[in-house]
């Protein structure tokens, strides 16, 4: 079977392409219930939404066939978007992967296209003109759902992002009024931004009047970092909380001095006990050693 | 819309609402200044819990408010400020240098009334 | 998610700005913006506003979300057909101040948002396009 069409006798105009859809979406309508189920079966075979129930997929595989077939009849997108999206939503936590989705809308697509080489396998010229009219409509349908599922796929995956760095965060109620951040490992901008941000609602949420940040663990300063660290300080500042920062090496307050910060609005202390000590004073706490003076 | 100023013993609590205008803030600034007078005030508290933006007049302003106040011998402290309006303001670079702050209206009263107490 | 309209909100008094500030804060919320980052977005737009008003009497600041392959946003429009800026460069400069202040605070509403564009011209007026992108 040559594929080379001649342009006139085999090419539609727009106006039969419109109609053409109609008609096909009659058929696509009127043998709903077998086609479905084949889809139902085909997806079987191929073991994908292993994830779901006979029943929900059932469900689910209604619900795409009938957007499916809906999108084909009104040559409009949003509605199949907003359906991908929510079906997405509902999916994922599923653990429903990448490939299923985009597997099922293609078997879904070959599925009504063998139904349409049954239907007019009479009639060479017909078929071609419908399948003109199917094609770019069920790559269009395929696309919008792939995409829409990576897109709640992406969403889902920052979400997730967001709620680790803040885990791997924390910010340490020692004593009333007092916080301490230890910060330990890389800060790139977005991270310094979300320690900043949960620190300040830490402030908020326990009253802190002081704050010691220390500094240890940092494995890298250079100018974002301590351009971020003295926004950090300023921004505690507003909200009524003294920062003490700790772990600051001679190196490293040599490396900021040298970038132009000014370290004499920085409240500095050598390391972290040093710097909890003098908060407590700043606090009103009379500091007294633990009973070493049995031992010197 | 006009600041509720109250006065608490030698403190003045003026509390600012979330849509404020720049002409509030002028005429916050002008009522402030009367009443620490009229009052003989100690102290002031621009309470701005409620204020979801602080942008560059804001800031000017509060500060103009803090320096003409303290020419009268009083303190100002400015309270509440939202954590995402600090994030902000130190991103935009709005320090305010030289404004007392603290977290809430009890801390403000209770950084005033130290102060107070130091002073006699 | 419906989808959003512009926002044009015709700026000649500081009332205005209040109203340009809380119009953008709502629709950098509906875009998926964090609070700060809503919080960021607003404040731009009060900068911009008040410029507006300050320098130019009267303007409009426009404000839409925008959709790209990987993520979504906010686009704001503030223009005017004041008098225009002499030195573009002066004005961005960090530190830079006129009428007694911090200036247009131009250098600050850079660094809040992501994308930052300037056109300016003397007798014809000042368009200023920022963007800001979900992460």
């Amino acid at each position: 079977m040559s594929s080379k069409r001649s342009a006139d006798q085999l090419q539609s105009t727009p106006a039969q392409s419109t109609e053409l859809l109609q008609e096909l979406v009659a058929h696509l309508r009127q043998n709903r219930t077998q086609l479905r189920e084949e889809w139902a079966n085909r997806i079987a075979e191929a073991r994908l939404l292993t994830a779901m129930t006979k029943d929900e997929l059932f469900a689910e595989a209604t619900s795409v066939y009938d957007n499916y077939v809906e999108a084909l009849a009104t040559g409009t997108f949003e509605a199949l978007q907003s359906y991908a999206r929510n079906l997405s939503e509902r999916i994922i936590p599923r653990g429903v992967e990448t490939h299923e989705v985009v597997g099922i809308v293609l078997l879904l697509r070959d599925v009504l296209a063998r139904s349409l080489f049954a239907k007019y396998q009479g009639d060479f010229t017909m078929l071609n003109r419908i399948l003109d009219a199917y094609e770019p409509a069920a790559n269009r349908i395929a696309n919008t759902v792939a995409v829409g599922f990576v897109q709640e796929r992406e969403r889902v995956i920052r979400q997730q992002q967001e709620a680790i760095r803040e885990l791997s965060t924390p910010v340490l109620q020692v004593r009333e009024r007092l916080l301490i951040l230890p910060i330990i490992g890389v800060i790139d901008a977005q991270r310094a931004r979300q320690l900043t941000e949960q620190l300040l609602r830490g402030i908020r949420t326990n009253r802190a009047k002081v704050v010691v940040i220390d500094i240890t663990g940092v494995a890298a300063m250079d100018a974002t970092v301590a351009n971020h660290l003295v926004q950090t300080v300023e921004a505690s500042r507003l909200l009524g909380a003294t920062v003490i920062v700790t772990g600051l090496s001679p190196e490293i307050a040599q490396t900021i001095v040298t970038i132009g910060v000014d370290l004499g609005k920085m409240n500095t202390v050598g390391d972290l006990q040093g710097g909890i000590e003098q908060a407590e004073r700043l606090l009103g706490y009379k500091v007294v050693p633990v009973a070493d003076t049995a031992s010197s | 819309m006009e600041v509720p100023i109250l006065k608490q013993g030698r403190f003045l609590i003026a509390t600012i609402q979330a849509a404020l205008s720049d002409a509030d803030l002028v005429q916050l600034r002008r009522a402030l200044i009367d009443k620490v007078i009229h009052f003989r005030s100690n102290g002031v508290i621009v309470d701005v819990t409620a204020l979801d933006v602080m942008d560059s007049f804001a800031t000017r302003t509060l500060r103009d408010i803090t320096n003409v106040i303290r020419l009268r011998g009083a303190e100002t402290v400015i309270v509440g400020i939202q954590p995402e309006v600090a994030f902000t303001m130190v991103q935009l670079g709005l320090t305010m240098e030289g404004v007392a702050t603290a977290l809430d209206l009890e801390e403000g009263l209770a950084h005033l009334q130290q102060r107070a107490a130091r002073s006699t | 998610m419906p989808v959003l309209q512009d926002i044009l909100v015709g700026i000649r008094s500081d009332v205005d700005i209040v109203l340009a500030r809380q119009q953008g804060r709502a629709m950098a919320a509906s875009i998926g913006f964090s609070a700060t980052d809503a919080t960021l977005i607003a404040t731009a737009i009060s900068e911009l506003a008040r410029n507006i008003v300050t320098y130019a009497r009267h303007g409009e600041v426009m404000m839409r979300g925008e959709e790209t392959t990987h993520t979504k946003g906010i686009v704001i429009i503030a223009r005017d057909s004041g008098p225009g800026i002499r030195n573009i460069h002066d004005v961005l400069r960090d530190g830079y101040s006129t009428s007694g202040g911090l200036g247009l605070g131009l250098p600050g509403v850079r660094r809040l948002m992501d994308e930052f564009v300037i056109e300016s011209e003397l007798q014809q007026g000042t368009t200023v396009t920022v963007k800001k992108w979900l992460k």
